[in-house]
């Protein structure tokens, strides 16, 4: 029997096997992205329904258009601001202002929160001496410290970055702490088989493990950097947008209320993927967990 | 001169006590006597949880003995020695550093420059047959490829003493028997010597010049027995020996005794 008419069969067998396999793949792609399309119209759905019917009610005065506003309003007060300024200058002077005192209050609560956290996680003397004075401080609700920080740093910058500090420290530090404490045991014995000193298992063991703990700690702490930055504006300052919310709220002007409100949360979803950019970069030692990928 | 003729690990009369959470003591291991000559490998056996792994830690200088003596090369331990390797039962390769890196830990902590580290890294990756896997980080590799990758970070830094706390229980049968085979070629060039712990007997007894049977905890020595099966072998092959079997036979017939008494202990604990 010459080969030719062996393989010719065989060939269409197997050309049939992977259009079939082909089909299926091609059909499942397809529910994936339909379900996928479904969930983002039904999304958009439900936000153009709510909206419309807040808008509805508040047309018909069912509920009290001034007390409550309507969206409508809240986008005219935005353009307003974006296109004409507002009272305090212009909006995106505001929305930088905020944002300033946040990431510097971040930045600053990061780095102590970690330095101090990684440090008491390795240090036992140190942890013994200090953990209940920071169990008392954690305990101590912080917000209330922003009328003292706005007595000790004026109306300036400082007294906003000074609230988010002490909102964003006690997060990450606890984190770092747990992060620290945490590490597996194996991998220190085997660093110090390996001939680690004290510091490079800290440096390299220690610290890197304790990475996952601390970037969980960091989506939450931004934030309260933002509601630190915003709770001082809103007591006292020049500038922000948290000034912008109690300017409206002083002119009994709801719409710009919500509209800064809108602002805000558009700014920390913004930082928010921003922080989970970096995160991907960072961590591509770590296993892809099922279900995480969107 | 001493130094050389001494043997290299030697255990006497040693007992390490340990507080449990609930403030009693504990005692993993009782007066123990244990001599492993240079070169040699000896593999410990016992029932499960009978402080076999303890030992292991004494000689690694991880912890300290509560009483009694452990010398590694004629000298007490004092703190972690740089002629020892300690493969771990559980994973224990970083989990954030590449294959490569991993198996350049060991003599980068030591202060090897850079380049010669990573060429040392390179060949002993070679040799266990991952050289193609340099830039793989650990999640991406098998159990067996990652126990590799811990067996060439141990090996890049010569140690002369290798501590292994039942290194290839968390693999399969195959990649096991695998496994041992490669584990006895990597130390026939070394001449270090191995102190094997496991509670598989087929393995203590296929790897290892010497058998020491612990008894059920506080562990203590038993009894030692030597292994006069010819050298190489070959860990599949060397099991059907009917010396093999006759050796197998008379070892368990000391460690079932162990194994009996541990479980019973087991059964009353449930009760």
């Amino acid at each position: 029997m010459p080969p030719e008419t062996v393989t010719v069969p065989s060939a269409t067998a197997e050309a049939a096997l992977k259009s079939g396999g082909g089909e299926r793949t091609q059909a499942r792609a397809r529910a994936a992205r339909n379900h996928r399309i479904l969930v983002y119209s039904s999304r958009v759905l439900l936000l153009i329904a709510l909206i419309g019917m807040w808008e509805w009610l508040a047309r018909t005065a069912v509920i009290d258009p001034f007390n409550f506003s309507m969206p409508s309003k809240i986008w005219d007060q935005m353009r307003q601001w974006a296109v004409h300024g507002t009272p305090q200058g212009s909006l995106w002077e505001q929305i930088w202002y905020t944002l300033y005192e946040a990431l510097l209050g971040w930045v600053i609560g990061v780095t102590g929160g970690v330095v101090l956290g990684i440090a008491l996680g390795r240090i036992r003397f140190l942890a013994e001496v200090l953990g209940p004075y920071i169990k008392v401080l954690n305990a101590l609700p912080r917000i209330v410290l922003a009328p003292i920080f706005l007595i000790w740093f004026g109306l300036g910058p400082a007294s906003k970055v000074a609230s988010a500090v002490v909102l964003v420290f006690f997060p990450v530090f606890f984190n770092a702490f747990q992060g620290a404490r945490e590490v597996d045991r194996n991998l220190v014995s085997n660093a110090r088989i390996l001939g680690a000193s004290n510091r490079q298992v800290t440096l390299q063991v220690v610290i890197p493990s304790a990475t996952s703990w601390i970037f969980t700690s960091l989506h939450v702490s931004f934030g309260f950097a933002l509601i630190g930055a915003i709770v001082g504006e809103y007591i006292g300052a020049t500038k922000g947008l948290g000034l912008l919310v109690s300017a409206s709220q002083g002119t009994f002007n709801a719409a710009g209320v919500y509209a800064a409100m809108v602002i805000l949360a558009v700014v920390a979803l913004l930082a928010e993927g921003l922080l989970s950019f970096l995160e991907r970069r960072l961590f591509r030692w770590k296993p892809a967990e099922p279900g995480t990928e969107r | 001169m001493s130094s050389h003729t001494s043997p290299a690990i030697e255990l006497r009369g040693t007992s390490k006590a340990f507080r449990t959470p609930s403030g009693a003591l504990h005692t993993a291991v009782r007066d123990l006597d244990l001599t492993v000559e240079r070169g040699e490998f000896v593999a410990v056996v016992g029932p499960t949880g009978c402080g076999k792994s303890t030992t292991l830690t004494l000689v690694s200088g991880l912890e300290e003995p509560t009483e009694g003596e452990v010398l590694v090369a004629g000298e007490p331990v004092r703190g972690i020695g740089d002629k020892i390797g300690f493969v771990f039962q559980q994973d224990a390769v970083f989990p954030w550093r590449t294959v490569l890196s991993n198996v350049m830990a060991g003599p980068r902590f030591r202060g090897v420059p850079k380049s010669e580290a990573r060429e040392r890294a390179r060949e002993w990756l070679a040799r266990v047959g991952l050289a193609s896997f340099e830039d793989r980080y650990p999640h991406q590799l098998s159990g067996g490829q990652r126990k590799r990758v811990a067996l060439a970070a141990t090996f890049v830094n010569d140690p002369e003493l290798l501590l292994m706390d039942e290194p290839f229980s968390a693999l399969d049968v195959q990649t096991r028997a695998l496994m041992s085979d490669e584990l006895l070629e990597l130390w026939g060039g070394t001449g270090a010597s191995v102190v094997f712990v496991t509670h598989d007997l087929e393995e203590s007894i296929a790897l290892a010049d010497k058998v020491v049977v612990m008894t059920a905890g506080p562990a203590t020595v038993k009894e030692v027995f030597a292994i006069d099966l010819p050298r190489p072998r070959k860990v599949e092959s060397v099991r059907l020996e009917p010396r093999f079997i006759e050796i197998y036979r008379e070892i368990w017939s000391s460690l079932g005794e162990e194994v009996r008494i541990t479980r019973e202990r087991g059964a009353t604990d449930a009760a």
